[in-house]
């Protein structure tokens, strides 16, 4: 069996639903990264069956954001010192900055590098985001 | 950037009050203009153009004039440092050296309040792609409120292209915060007023919405018909311009059942959605319509500038 070592400190991202891993892995930009990261994929897991995790060494400085939108199984875990210090659930952002584009062809942040595209859930069922420049809403879906 | 100063992005950046405010202003300097002759002398007003325009950019720089100030600005994006690639935000911050104030029309969606990100003086949107155009919106109000004397309780019918018309879809944002009565919306499936902009019309005002495809089902009711043109460049393919560009033409026989105190709104250019043997018809107002938004441009200006009148 495929053994992978706790991290003494960092951040563990668990329960990621199969196949979603390289997803948040990517959105996260994590290959960019110069800290440790490793992605494990297809685990066993009592609740899910099979899972993927991510863990993230020596930095807790990571933009969660992104997560409550690829998958809301999600938990994630702070380690601090070898011991889990606080445990917590992706949820859905209400507010994106810079992380998706506008699906608007016409809104200005696609054309300018100035700007960061900026969203606004307006809606859970079903999951929409409103732009913040050209007021599109968009009904998400990674 | 400083925080106190005033944009017009869109119409929802005024209150009521401030409506009622510049309208009131427009109607008195529309009745009055010389004595707002220099309200404005020694400001600058920068027209930034980054698409063509007739009305609203000469409506601008006429309602500056009036008020005795001076023009700088172009009407070609082509011809500035913007086709080297410079940024929405490096032009303004150096425009702000040149100009008190910014009127900004592009073709891109939200243009316009990314400038106003990096302004320190008033930026206003002068037309956003298909998305906004706040002082049509106020011409438009100034042109209702100089015909029926108010903004309340009116039957508002909007006729043609509801998907892409920006004038329509400012217009009736604004006109829902002003008890209307009933919205009539009467355009082709193709063209219908999108859904988003319904569903918050339905969630964020108590407004009567009624659509139709026929206008003829209608007429008899409507206090105010708002033409509008099915626009060319809003279109993806030519073909779809062409099935749909003749959907809606008003005549003066079609006007036969409609109210006597009715009036007929556009916001111009109109390419064949109205016959021309309708301007002979007291209803139409559409060219006085134009000739108002020179007056509430000018009250705009002088309330985003601060002039103390």
């Amino acid at each position: 069996m495929l053994e992978v070592k706790g991290i003494e400190n960092g951040i563990v991202l668990d329960h990621i639903t199969s196949g979603n891993g390289l997803k948040v892995f990517d959105k996260m930009n994590l290959a960019e990264v110069d800290y440790p990261v490793v992605l494990v994929m297809n685990v066993e897991s009592k609740r899910l069956g099979r899972k993927d995790i991510i863990k993230i060494e020596n930095t807790f400085d990571v933009d969660l954001t992104i997560l409550g939108l690829i998958d809301s199984n999600i938990s994630v875990n702070l380690i601090k010192n070898g011991k889990l210090v606080d445990k917590k659930q992706a949820i859905l952002p209400e507010i994106i900055h810079g992380l998706i584009e506008c699906h608007n062809p016409r809104c200005i942040t696609n054309f300018d590098d100035y700007t960061k595209p900026t969203f606004k859930r307006i809606s859970t069922d079903p999951l929409e985001y409103e732009c913040n420049y050209c007021e599109e809403v968009t009904e998400y879906k990674l | 950037m400083n925080s106190h100063v005033r944009h017009l992005i869109e119409p929802e950046d005024l209150t009521n009050e401030e409506i009622y405010e510049l309208i009131e202003l427009g109607e008195k300097m529309y009745q009055n203009p010389s004595d707002y002759a220099d309200a404005c002398k020694g400001k600058i007003l920068a027209s930034l153009f980054y698409e063509p325009s007739t009305r609203t950019k000469f409506s601008f720089d006429s309602a500056m004039l009036r008020l005795g100030g001076n023009l700088i600005g172009f009407s070609d994006a082509n011809a500035t440092s913007v086709k080297k690639g410079e940024s929405i935000a490096d032009t303004i911050k150096v425009m702000c050296f040149y100009a008190d104030i910014a009127v900004m029309r592009h073709p891109k969606e939200g243009a316009p309040k990314l400038a106003s990100q990096h302004s320190s003086m008033p930026i206003i949107n002068g037309g956003d792609g298909g998305h906004q155009h706040p002082t049509q919106t106020l011409t438009d109000l100034l042109t209702i409120y100089n015909y029926k004397k108010k903004l309340e309780g009116h039957t508002i019918a909007f006729c043609g292209d509801l998907k892409y018309g920006r004038t329509v879809h400012s217009l009736i944002r604004t006109m829902a915060r002003f008890d209307t009565k009933k919205c009539i919306l009467i355009s082709p499936e193709e063209l219908q007023l999108p859904p988003s902009l319904k569903r918050q019309l339905n969630e964020r005002y108590d407004i009567e919405i009624e659509e139709v495809t026929q206008l003829q089902d209608v007429i008899e009711e409507i206090d105010i018909l708002y033409m509008t043109r099915i626009q060319k460049e809003r279109f993806f393919n030519e073909e779809d311009y062409l099935k749909l560009k003749n959907s809606y033409i008003l005549t003066r026989s079609r006007l036969s059942k409609a109210k006597e105190d009715m009036i007929i709104m556009h916001p111009l250019p109109r390419v064949n959605e109205i016959a021309y043997d309708v301007d002979e018809d007291p209803r139409a107002v559409y060219f006085e319509q134009s000739n108002l938004g020179v007056y509430v441009r000018m009250a705009l200006i002088t309330k985003l500038l601060g002039v103390d009148l």
